[in-house]
């Protein structure tokens, strides 16, 4: 009987994730159903015009998500031989050692610390040095966050790497050894062709939560409503919109925000969808 | 043909000495960013970092200003944070432990079931959604319907993102464990709730507290969410109802008003503290209790 109670709790704590999973698309949807209705989904995708001043108030939000994929990929870029040179530190050239262990607890720290000390550390640490590199007079913009972007997203890929390089049976790498072949040679043609799979994936995981990132992006990015016209220029993605704006707003603006947030919300979940994929291909070799 | 032979291992060999050497500087260069943030928040956060901090709540902005004129220190500190942060983390907690905990049970249990894989993938779902976007769901089920913001709607934004790393970690804990266990327990004759209340969770303790223990410190510093949902407030609150701060909506405060900017560092520091503590703790646990 209490076997049966106990079963039937479980259950409905499973059930739990369903409930919760349905709330939060209807309660998306349902609340972007103004702005989606005033522009359509596809107008409202399509157009670079945010204005709210309520004369001529129009909502568009292709500017963001030019802003939020520029800001996200340019930091995937600017991780990628940190992030790369870690996973083959601790998977492989030091695999298992204590001076492993210590650089992985190291990278590992960058992923606790909060988004808004990011964000104060880029924006009065990094930002004069970007304005001494004559990136721009005032530093903030696309080229900013993606550095500070791309420090933060390092230890995602990184241990993820890590975890699938060193899984790659020791056998294969020994036999190329005892063919004489380099460390490196061992590398290229053994563990990262072995790994590879796995190592994609934890990059496109990485490359998920730079696109949802928004404290240190929202300090960092300048918060210009239009398209970003290059690595110098300012912009907004969307979530530092949402951040910026949701405070302030009502009635359509409000809808737009919230019909952001559920494209943010699609292409987020894509990203995942795809970094399975990927990790199911590895499963099945 | 002999010369030629010699010069090609060379160049292998000095190809991968390059390559090694090219790994351990990119890795040395990955690990600088951290000790440039806590240079940064030790160096300048320590001045205020008195009690003071702990004793007082922060200050308005026209007294930041006269103290700053005066050239006196800043004449407050973050106790309704703390205090914020406490009551709505709390919450969190209280909600998404147990449920968290019995949904791992369900998925370590059930595996292959349809309903499992179901969970399973939304759990990775939720895991992977921005933060800012949860923001927007705990305003729309608390914030609006209820007519305020409250520590309460920003509890649920919490709950949200707690739920799928305690659900995951629980999972992963009760698989690692020897199936003979439970069914040791079985054999004897224990019910399938004592198998799961005495054997599995006390096992896999370690596991699943550590599991808590990251989850609570990566929540900790969510600012996003909260700005959508607790708001922040200039005084101490217990109430669940009431607008409610917490110590990163305050940083966020101090950094948008100039007369305030000497509490940030302090108030980040102390944040970083309590994180860094939680996962320290949590890799004792997780050493002590190894499954």
């Amino acid at each position: 009987m209490k076997d049966k109670i106990f079963r039937i709790v479980l259950f409905a704590a499973a059930l739990v994730i369903l409930l919760l999973a349905a709330g939060i698309i209807y309660a998306l949807v349902s609340r972007s159903v103004e702005a989606f209705g005033e522009y359509g989904i596809w107008g409202f995708v399509t157009n670079a015009e945010w204005d709210p001043r309520s004369a001529t108030e129009e909502y568009g939000a292709l500017s963001f998500v030019v802003g939020t994929l520029y800001t996200a990929f340019l930091a995937l870029l600017f991780c990628v031989p940190f992030a790369m040179a870690v996973a083959l530190f601790n998977g492989e050239y030091f695999k298992g050692s204590r001076v492993s262990s210590f650089v992985s607890s190291i990278v590992d720290l960058l992923a606790g610390i909060p988004s808004i000390v990011y964000g104060l550390w880029g924006f009065y640490t990094v930002r004069p040095i970007i304005i001494e590199m004559g990136v721009n007079a005032q530093g903030f913009g696309i080229f900013l966050s993606s550095v500070v972007l791309a420090i933060m997203i390092i230890p995602y890929a990184s241990s993820l790497s890590t975890e699938f390089l060193s899984m790659v049976p020791n056998k294969l790498k020994e036999g190329a050894y005892s063919l004489g072949a380099t460390r490196l040679e061992v590398v290229q043609h053994i563990s990262l062709p072995t790994a590879a799979s796995g190592v994609v994936a934890a990059f496109i995981l990485a490359l998920g939560r730079a696109l949802g990132e928004t404290m240190a992006v929202t300090m960092l990015i300048g918060n210009t409503n239009r398209i970003p016209q290059g690595l110098r220029d300012t912009g907004n993605t969307m979530a530092s919109v949402i951040a910026n704006q949701f405070g302030e707003a009502d009635g359509l603006k409000l809808s737009a925000l919230i019909a952001i947030g559920l494209l943010l919300f699609i292409i987020t979940a894509l990203i995942n969808l795809v970094a399975k994929m990927v990790m199911k291909k590895l499963a099945r070799v | 043909m002999s010369r030629n032979k010699t010069t090609y291992m060379g160049w292998r060999k000095g190809k991968d000495k390059t390559a090694f050497v090219l790994v351990c500087l990119f890795s040395l260069i990955a690990m600088f960013p951290l000790f440039f943030i806590l240079w940064d928040v030790v160096s300048k956060g320590y001045k205020n970092f008195n009690l003071r901090l702990f004793t007082e709540v922060t200050p308005s902005s026209m007294d930041a200003m006269l103290a700053r004129m005066n050239g006196e220190s800043i004449p407050g500190g973050i106790l309704n944070g703390i205090t914020g942060t406490i009551l709505i983390v709390g919450m969190a907690i209280l909600f998404s432990v147990f449920l968290g905990l019995f949904i791992g049970i369900y998925l370590a249990d059930n595996r292959g079931k349809k309903l499992a894989a179901v969970v399973s993938y939304l759990t990775d779902l939720l895991q992977g959604m921005p933060s800012i976007v949860i923001g927007i769901i705990a305003y729309a089920w608390i914030v609006k319907p209820l007519g305020g913001y409250s520590a309460l709607a920003g509890s649920v934004a919490l709950t949200i993102m707690m739920l799928p790393m305690i659900v995951r970690s629980t999972e992963e804990t009760l698989k690692m464990l020897p199936p003979a266990y439970k069914e040791a327990g079985l054999a004897l004759g224990s019910s399938y709730t004592n198998v799961v209340f005495r054997i599995l969770i006390p096992s896999g303790f370690g596991g699943i507290f550590t599991g808590i223990l990251l989850a609570v410190s990566r929540v900790m510093g969510e600012t996003a969410p909260l700005m959508l949902t607790a708001l922040g407030a200039a005084v101490v609150n217990w109430k669940v109802m009431q607008p409610t701060s917490a110590i990163p909506l305050l940083i966020w405060d101090f950094y948008n008003d100039p007369n305030l900017v000497d509490l940030i560092w302090s108030s980040s520091l102390l944040l970083l503290i309590v994180i860094f503590l939680l996962n320290w703790i949590a890799k004792i646990v997780a050493r002590k209790w190894k499954v």
